[in-house]
């Protein structure tokens, strides 16, 4: 018997019935003998197995390289839910690529008293050689990744914006590969949006970006800081998927006013480069001296035109967790109109009256790190123990412009398949989204992540989260 | 093509093929040790690890040649930089590195066949999976091979990958014959006898050429006309000329890709050579040992060739 336990689950409405997004499936599902779905279900890792779709985990000698729990029941979105959720994330990536311009320009948004000038000054992501430059197309974030949760029917909020490289794009399409290896009749009975044309739709809004004086078809690569990254299997995927080149930082180097790699024939020179390294390791004449996954003299050439950086260094600066609490402000200062999205409640512990409420209501509250990532470093009040939060009662008050806090949300929650049948599991949704000066494009889908565990509202992968194939039906 | 996908295209394959070879002659080693009373099957032993060149490293570990031990070591032995398991280990770190210079299939055959075989190898192995182990070896080779033919675009990843496997595979079917003839027997006086002749038989079965040399050879063995087919004959696809036919091709089609011959050409070139000069009298005049020599260090040479022909490296 499946039984929710949040306010809101994505497959059964409050009165029991099946919500209309899942009625199909539900009665397909229905029809499944379970030991039929159990083989099934281990099928599914084998052959994420030998396909080698692994992320790798860094100081784990037992195991390197893990999979990422995929579970086979699909989270469903309806075509009108989608149309709503598309026109907010277009809304606030444009706000976000308007704000990134503006910091690197005028400020006006600081003049404007509409956020604090302390944001930019103690933002570690600001990137002064940014100051004053546009890049090709006038784009800063190409890729981005938007967090979004579920509270009810109607009330999405986004939970995080991931402008600088957001990844698990792979496992969007994978997941959706792997579906419909394993049950392709449920494609011919319910209308799903595809999403396999990512890659393509992805090089050709690299593309579109290339750099004034490039002449004939650009050339794009995927910089990696190579196979020991986490995210490798996805850098070459990607890069296989576009046709593109995957390259490492010693591949390339600068050479008359171009960055150029060094091929079978000598060196040729590279129009776009998609990164996936940080801007503290892009170019170790500007920035980490040591680092040696990056070009020397690349950001001299990207400030003479001569490269597109996708996404543009110093994108950082919008997605920081303190700039998080202004996004309602930025996307009315920058597009006049009100949120679509809202934001999740937040407390900025910076200011002394949050940070006293905070510290009075410690036990109810989500408190994050302005800079952290990828669920470390956080505190989740309900379930901490009470030396855990006294912990953290020492390092607010110690650090408060360090932490943020949220009210803990009930997420949705979405079956996934268990030994005993259907169980809820909370979820959040990352769609993707392409930004060139043709437009935005997002993809009808992203990675749904899922806690594995009952109740817990972790989904990172680095945490032991899964993630499930995400369907958006058409009309 | 990035040069470092060349490389690693040109590894993958090499390791490979370094893996399979380690195979072979383990199982050669490891019948003509069956067959013989303790004190020469040490010497078998010694010389199989000589073979590859792994004395030092096996002496510095072990005072004596056993067979578990000697199997161990080429096998799996984490202190072994070249055992098949490191091998496997470093073809499918370099597969990786070029995913998206290979199909999926290949992909896929080298990352299975990696687990597969670590799995095999994760515990010491016991004489009665031997055999067995030196079998999965051998098949994962093969599957390679057919995932690679059937699956890759002929473009200039392809040849890099099969120049790898003929530099490789030359190299250890001369390391191979140099241990039958060099070290094996105990004096020349034992030539054209039964531990002679079934030593050759071990050597032709480790490359897979006993069914071959049979059907051409009607039942003889006799060591000029095994080295005969081993280094000269062109029709069989482990021969010295057989492999380095097949590299010049490789090297001949990638010079046209690139409009231009470099040092490997003309390297690879004088190797053939001196190949089509040869007759086996003269081989044997030269001596097999001094010959097998020269042919490992021009076979080496091609191989720089390529390497800064193609700027494998910055």
């Amino acid at each position: 018997m499946y039984e929710a336990d949040a306010k809101f689950d994505e497959m059964r409405a409050e009165d029991g019935s099946v919500r209309p997004a899942y009625r199909d499936y539900r009665n397909w599902y229905d029809d499944q003998k379970s030991n039929v779905l159990m083989r099934k279900h281990r099928d599914a890792e084998t052959a994420f197995r030998r396909t080698g779709i692994t992320f790798n985990v860094y100081g784990e000698n037992e195991a390197e390289e893990r999979l990422i729990p995929f579970d086979m029941v699909p989270r469903i979105i309806t075509a009108s839910e989608w149309r709503r959720l598309t026109r907010g994330i277009e809304q606030r990536v444009s706000a976000i690529n308007a704000f990134i311009h503006d910091l690197y320009h005028r400020q006006e948004i600081v003049r404007a008293g509409r956020i604090p000038e302390r944001l930019l000054r103690d933002n570690p992501a600001w990137l002064p050689n940014m100051v004053g430059f546009t890049p090709p197309g006038g784009v800063y974030t190409h890729v981005v990744g938007i967090d979004l949760v579920r509270t009810g029917p109607n009330d999405f909020y986004v939970l995080e914006d991931n402008a600088r490289t957001p990844s698990g794009v792979s496992y969007m399409l994978q997941n959706r590969e792997t579906m419909m290896a394993m049950f392709p009749e449920l494609f011919t009975r319910i209308p799903v949006c595809q999403v396999s044309d990512y890659p393509r739709r992805l090089a050709k809004s690299l593309a579109a970006c290339a750099p004034a004086g490039t002449t004939g078809k650009p050339t794009v690569a995927v910089l990696t800081p190579g196979i020991y990254n986490s995210a490798y299997f996805e850098h070459a995927f990607l890069a296989d998927q576009m046709g593109a080149e995957l390259v490492e930082g010693s591949d390339l180097r600068v050479a008359d006013g171009r960055v150029a790699m060094r091929t079978t024939r000598g060196y040729e020179p590279v129009d776009v480069l998609y990164r996936r390294v940080d801007d503290d390791f892009l170019d170790p004449l500007t920035f980490n001296a040591d680092s040696v996954l990056g070009v020397p003299g690349i950001m001299d050439v990207y400030r003479a035109g001569g490269i597109t950086i996708a996404n543009a260094p110093g994108t950082g600066v919008a997605d920081d967790k303190a700039i998080y609490s202004f996004m309602p402000e930025i996307v009315e200062f920058y597009t006049g109109e009100k949120p679509l999205l809202p934001n999740v409640d937040t407390w900025r512990c910076a200011d002394p009256d949050s940070l006293a409420y905070v510290l009075d209501n410690l036990a109810d509250l989500v408190v994050k790190e302005v800079h952290g990532s990828g669920g470390y470093g956080m505190l989740i009040g309900p379930a901490a123990s009470k030396r855990e939060l006294a912990a953290f009662r020492q390092k607010l008050t110690a650090r408060p412009e360090n932490y943020i806090a949220q009210p803990t949300l009930s997420l949705s929650t979405c079956p996934i398949f268990t030994r005993s049948g259907l169980a809820p599991r909370h979820v959040d949704l990352r769609p993707f989204v392409l930004v060139s000066p043709d437009g935005i494009e997002i993809v009808p889908g992203g990675l749904s992540r899922v806690a594995m565990r009952k109740g817990s509202l972790v989904v990172n992968s680095s945490q032991g989260g899964g993630t499930k194939d995400t369907w958006v039906l058409k009309d | 093509m990035l040069g470092r996908t060349a490389h690693g295209l040109f590894w993958m394959c090499r390791c490979l093929e370094r893996a399979e070879n380690t195979a072979r002659l383990l199982e050669a080693g490891f019948h003509m040790a069956l067959t013989r009373d303790v004190a020469t099957a040490e010497e078998e032993w010694r010389s199989v690890i000589e073979a590859f060149g792994q004395r030092a490293g096996y002496e510095n570990k072990h005072g004596t040649y056993t067979g578990h031990q000697a199997w161990n070591y080429l096998l799996r032995d984490p202190d072994n930089a070249t055992s098949v398991l490191a091998m496997i280990g470093a073809a499918r770190t370099n597969a990786r590195a070029v995913r998206n210079a290979i199909s999926g299939e290949l992909w896929e055959a080298i990352n299975e066949s990696w687990m597969e075989i670590s799995r095999l190898l994760a515990r010491p192995l016991a004489q009665n999976s031997v055999g067995e182990a030196v079998q999965i070896i051998r098949r994962a080779g093969t599957v390679v091979h057919g995932a690679m033919s059937g699956s890759m675009l002929r473009n200039e990843g392809f040849h890099f990958a099969r120049a790898g496997t003929f530099v490789e595979r030359a190299d250890c079917v001369a390391r191979i014959l140099d241990m039958k003839y060099y070290l094996l027997l105990p004096s020349l006086s034992y030539v054209g006898t039964s531990l002679d002749t079934g030593q050759w038989d071990q050597v032709l079965r480790s490359v897979s050429g006993d069914r071959a040399f049979r059907w051409l050879n009607a039942g003889r063995i006799d060591a000029r006309v095994i080295v005969e087919f081993l280094v000269l004959d062109d029709r069989f696809p482990r021969s010295l000329a057989f492999c380095h036919t097949a590299l010049r091709e490789e090297l001949a089609a990638l010079a046209r890709m690139h409009g231009r011959e470099g040092e490997s050409n003309a390297l690879m070139r004088e190797s053939a050579t001196r190949l089509s000069d040869l007759t086996i009298d003269g081989i044997f005049e030269r001596g097999l040992h001094d010959f097998l020599r020269h042919f490992t260090q021009a076979n080496n040479a091609i191989a720089k060739g390529i390497a800064e022909d193609y700027r494998f490296l910055s």
